[in-house]
C-alpha cells in the first residue's frame, strides 16, 4: 500500500553493516557490507575491527539502499535502528548514524531490539505473523527460545543458551576440523558427504525440562574425539564428525522448539539467526513440524542472517501500532533485554 | 556560511554553530559537556538544543566541522558518523580537523608548544606546534616522555595529567566554538592548519592477535 510509511532500517550489531528499506510488509532495499573477510584469519569477529568497517561503510550502505528502492532520503518517514543486543562500538555506529538522520530529516528515531528484528523480519516473506507464535533464533550471538504474542509490544523469553551460541560451537568445531570460519557453512557443506550416525556426541541439557541449551559440552566432546583420533595416528573422518556434530545440535534446538510450542499452545514456530540459513536444521525442524501439527515459518537465507531489512520491519510494525518513538539521546546497549522491543 | 562544528575525540562532547560574516566570526551558540562514556546519547540532544537556541534550521547550515582525532576510538567514531551522516542528509560539505589542532587554535599561543590529549594506557596524543596556527611535528601516540620537549610549555587533558613530565597548562578539552572559528577562517582563505577528509586519525592498529596452532582440550 503506497500510503503505508517508508521504514529505513540500520544494523550494526556484529559484523555486517545493513540498511534496509521497507513499506509495510514489502521489502524494497536490503543492502549490507560485511567484514567478514577481515575477521576470519583471527577466527572469530574483532570488535574494533568491525567498528571500523560499519563507520567506512554506514553511509555508502545508506545510499546503495535509496539507490535499490528507487527512493530518496527526503521520502523517508521514519528511521529504526539497532539499539541493542550486540557489540557496544559497533552498536554505537548505528545509533549515532541513525540519529544524525532522524535530526537531519526532522523523522522519528525507533530504537529497537535486535532479536526482536529477526523475529519480525518474517513478514516480509510471509505477511503478517500469527500471534502468538514461537521464535527459536540461533546465530554466532544468540540462541533463544522466545514466546511472541505480538513482536510490536510483548516478546517474552522462554529459554537461552547457558554458555555458546549455537553459531558460535560451529564456528569452533570447524576450527577443529580445519575449515573455515565463519564455521557454519562450512560444516554444513561437509556434513552433505557425512554419516551423522557414525558418532553420538552428547546433546547438552536434552531432558532438563527446560527450553535452555548448551552447547559447550558438545564442543569439547567433538574436540576430544578428534584429539583422541590424531594421537591415535588415524585420519579424522571430518564428514562424518560434521555431520554427527550437527546433528546433535540441531536435534536439541528442534526437540526444544517444538515442546515450546506444544506447552504453551502454540501452532507456529519461527526459525531465524544465521544458522536458520543451515540444511539440516530447516529440514529437521520442518519433519518435527510435520509430525506436530505445527506450521514452520523460516525466513529465506538472506533474511535470517542479521541485515538491516529486519530493523526495518521491526520499525515497520511499531509505526503501524502507533508506539511513541525514541528519545535522541537513545542509548546503545549491548546486554538489551529481549522484553524491550523498543527502547 | 553557517557552520555546525563538534568534537567528540576527548572526554568533552562539545558542540557549535558558528556564522563567518566579513566582520569575522560570530558564535551562535554552543554546548559543552563533559561525559566520557555517553557521547552517542549527549552529542544528538546537543547539537538539536544549539540549533533551537541559534533559531536556525538544519537547512540553513552551510557546512559541518567535525574532530576527527586521535582520540578513544568509540567516542571518535560517534562524531565521524553523526557529521557524515549529516552531511549526506543536508547535501553539504563535512571538514575535518586534527583534535590536537583544534586545542592549539584555542590556546591562541604566539611561541612554540605541544598539545596532549589523553591516550589511555599511560600515552598521550601529542602533536608539537610553532604557534596555535602551525602544526610543528605529530600527531602521534607514545608515553608522555616522548612528546615532551625540554623547556616547551604543554597544553591539553594529556598534558595536565602527566604535569610532572608535561607542565601542563590550560586549556585541557577542545571546544566545537574553536573548531567552528578555525574552519571559518580557513574557508575565508586564512592561514592555519590543514582541513581534512572526515576520516578518523587512529594512529593505533587495532588489538587483535591471529590465533596460533589450535589449543588442545586433552593432554597428550
Ligand atoms: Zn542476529
Amino acid at each position: 500500500m503506497k500510503d503505508e510509511p517508508l521504514v529505513l532500517g540500520i544494523e550494526t550489531s556484529c559484523d555486517e553493516t545493513g540498511v534496509g528499506i521497507v513499506r509495510g510488509h514489502t521489502l524494497l532495499a536490503d543492502a549490507i557490507a560485511s567484514s567478514v573477510d577481515e575477521h576470519a584469519r583471527f577466527g572469530g569477529v574483532v570488535p574494533e575491527v568491525a567498528s571500523r568497517a560499519h563507520l567506512e561503510a554506514m553511509t555508502p550502505t545508506v545510499e546503495r539502499a535509496l539507490t535499490d528502492a528507487g527512493v530518496t532520503l527526503n521520502d523517508i518517514d521514519a528511521i529504526a535502528v539497532t539499539a541493542g543486543p550486540g557489540l557496544a562500538g559497533a552498536l554505537l555506529v548505528g545509533v549515532a548514524a541513525a540519529k544524525a538522520y532522524s535530526l537531519g530529516l526532522g523523522k522519528p528515531l525507533y530504537g529497537v531490539n535486535h532479536l526482536a528484528a529477526h523475529v519480525a523480519v518474517d513478514q516480509l516473506e510471509h505477511g503478517a505473523l500469527p500471534k502468538p507464535c514461537v521464535a527459536l533464533l540461533v546465530s554466532g550471538g544468540h540462541s533463544s527460545l522466545l514466546l511472541v504474542p505480538d513482536v510490536a509490544s510483548d516478546v517474552r523469553p522462554l529459554g537461552a543458551t547457558v554458555d555458546d551460541a549455537a553459531g558460535e560451537a560451529f564456528d569452533k568445531v570447524a576450527r577443529v576440523l580445519d575449515l573455515g570460519f565463519p564455521g557454519g557453512p562450512y560444516i554444513d557443506r561437509a556434513a552433505r558427504e557425512g554419516d551423522p550416525g557414525s558418532v553420538f556426541f552428547p546433546r547438552g541439557k536434552y531432558d532438563d525440562g527446560t527450553y535452555d541449551f548448551s552447547f559447550s559440552g558438545l564442543k569439547t566432546a567433538v574436540a576430544r574425539w578428534v584429539e583422541a583420533r590424531e594421537r591415535a595416528g588415524e585420519p579424522v573422518p571430518v564428514a562424518d564428525v560434521a555431520a554427527a556434530f550437527q546433528e546433535a545440535v540441531v536435534d536439541v534446538l528442534t526437540k526444544k522448539a517444538i515442546a515450546a510450542c506444544k506447552d504453551n499452545g502454540v501452532s507456529h514456530l519461527l526459525v531465524g539467526g544465521g544458522v536458520a540459513a543451515n540444511s539440516r536444521l530447516r529440514a529437521l525442524a520442518q519433519e518435527r513440524c510435520d509430525k506436530a501439527g505445527i506450521e514452520l515459518r523460516v525466513p529465506r537465507p538472506k533474511l535470517c542472517t542479521d541485515n538491516g531489512a529486519m530493523v526495518a520491519a521491526l520499525g515497520s510494525e511499531l509505526v503501524a501500532a502507533g508506539l511513541a518513538p525514541s528519545d535522541l539521546g537513545l542509548p546503545a546497549d549491548s546486554s538489551l533485554p529481549i522484553t524491550q522491543v523498543l527502547v | 556560511m553557517l557552520v555546525l562544528a563538534f568534537d567528540t575525540a576527548t572526554a568533552a562532547v562539545t558542540v557549535a554553530l558558528s556564522e563567518g560574516t566579513s566582520g569575522g566570526v560570530r558564535l551562535r551558540a554552543e554546548s559543552n559537556a563533559v561525559d566520557r562514556r555517553r557521547h552517542a546519547e549527549v552529542l544528538a540532544p546537543a547539537i538539536a538544543t544549539v540549533l533551537d537556541e541559534a533559531g536556525v534550521t538544519r537547512a540553513d547550515l552551510t557546512d559541518i566541522a567535525v574532530g576527527v582525532g586521535p582520540g578513544p576510538y568509540t567516542g571518535l567514531r560517534v562524531g565521524l558518523t553523526t557529521a557524515r551522516a549529516l552531511g549526506a542528509v543536508l547535501g553539504i560539505p563535512v571538514h575535518g580537523v586534527c583534535t590536537l589542532d583544534v586545542l592549539a587554535w584555542q590556546s591562541g599561543r604566539t611561541g612554540p608548544f605541544v598539545a596532549a590529549t589523553d591516550a589511555r594506557r599511560k600515552e598521550v596524543y601529542w602533536a608539537s606546534y610553532a604557534s596555535a596556527r602551525e602544526r610543528a611535528g605529530g600527531p602521534a601516540v607514545g608515553k608522555p616522555a616522548e612528546a615532551a620537549e625540554p623547556g616547551l610549555p604543554a597544553i591539553g587533558e594529556g598534558a595536565l595529567l602527566y604535569a610532572d613530565t608535561l607542565a601542563g597548562q590550560e586549556p585541557a578539552l577542545p571546544s566545537a566554538a574553536a573548531l567552528a572559528d578555525l574552519v571559518i577562517t580557513r574557508l575565508a582563505g586564512g592561514e592555519g592548519p590543514d582541513l581534512l577528509e572526515p576520516v578518523p586519525l587512529y594512529l593505533r592498529k587495532p588489538d587483535a592477535r591471529e590465533p596460533g596452532p589450535r589449543k588442545r582440550v586433552t593432554q597428550p
